[in-house]
């Protein structure tokens, strides 16, 4: 039974604001939407910063649903939570993924990391211009726009699990601007 | 041409294209995960509409949220509406909402149609 209050502590020390973790699909990804929206209208920070959380949730999520069958049956559980560190909102996501993809997919990363806001726009411009929709339905502008949406780095991390097979951690983080009590006239 | 009417769900946004009533309209929430297969019928219908469009056509794009899936097929449309005469895209925003604007700033630059950025 410690384990339960070792895992509320946990949480409590991440200061998770929702965490799911198990399978993913679509039905879960709207479920969870749902929940973290209700909870982030709840914290009162502006507008515009619960809108790019809910956006980097969004694409967040629906990567993991794209990917979760891309290991073959095995391992299909993820991750997903959001929570606060500082003066930032953080949104993370960790799932198993096949070692011989790990190359392509911290080449894409570093590649969104290595460019700044303007950078980040012209790169959004050139692939929603020339991009395809791929098989499982994504647009490959997933990563540049939560860079964008965040205006920090995305953070990333792989793990060993076994001959085959690494766990893929990935973090976005969104600086908080919480609500002045005092508001002008006209807001909220 | 019969008018296309598509109801808003908790991830796809309502949907009016009606040649008779002049009124062509996408509002709500985008955040399908198979974003081709919703916009499918709508871009079949501009298309359709191209062939034999109105005078002038306001098409309004009211959008709280949308994914970047959405994003790909939305430029779609709009492209399917540089064919047609006369048109021009009305992209509404939330007047504190500068991402949503930026993007509509940056859709404008990509197409060639009159495009009005409205805050509301």
């Amino acid at each position: 039974m410690n384990n339960i209050y070792e895992l509320h502590r946990k949480m409590l020390d991440f200061k998770v604001i929702l965490a799911y973790e198990g399978e993913f699909n679509e039905e879960i990804t709207k479920s969870v939407l749902t929940m973290a929206e209700r909870n982030l209208d709840s914290l009162g920070d502006e507008m515009s910063v619960k809108k790019k959380v809910f956006n980097v949730m969004v694409e967040s999520l629906q990567n993991i649903v794209r990917h979760a069958d891309s290991t073959g049956g095995k391992y299909r559980e993820a991750v997903f939570l959001i929570g606060m560190e500082k003066d930032n909102y953080v949104i993370a996501s960790g799932n198993y993924m096949f070692k011989k993809h790990m190359a392509a997919l911290k080449f894409k990363i570093d590649q969104v990391n290595s460019l700044d806001r303007e950078g980040l726009k012209k790169q959004f411009k050139e692939v929603i211009k020339n991009g395809k929709i791929s098989s499982k339905g994504g647009a490959g502008l997933g990563l540049i726009d939560m860079a964008r949406k965040s205006g920090n780095k995305l953070e990333f991390d792989f793990q060993d699990i076994d001959e085959d097979f690494a766990f893929f951690s990935f973090k976005t983080s969104i600086k908080r601007k919480p609500k002045k009590i005092a508001s002008k006239k006209g807001d909220e | 041409m019969n008018k296309l009417h598509i109801e808003h769900t908790e991830d796809t946004p309502k949907v009016i294209l009606s040649k008779e009533e002049g009124h062509f309209e996408i509002s709500g929430r985008s955040l399908p995960e198979d974003a081709t297969s919703f916009y499918a019928p709508i871009l079949s219908w501009l298309e359709e509409y191209s062939k034999n469009e109105n005078e002038s056509t306001v098409f309004k794009v009211n959008l709280e949220y949308f994914n970047t899936a959405s994003s790909k097929l939305i430029l779609d449309v709009f492209t399917q509406l540089e064919e047609i005469k006369n048109v021009k895209v009305q992209w509404f925003f939330h007047d504190d909402d500068e991402d949503m604007e930026e993007a509509g700033e940056e859709f404008s630059e990509i197409i060639d149609i009159e495009f009005e950025l409205i805050p509301v």
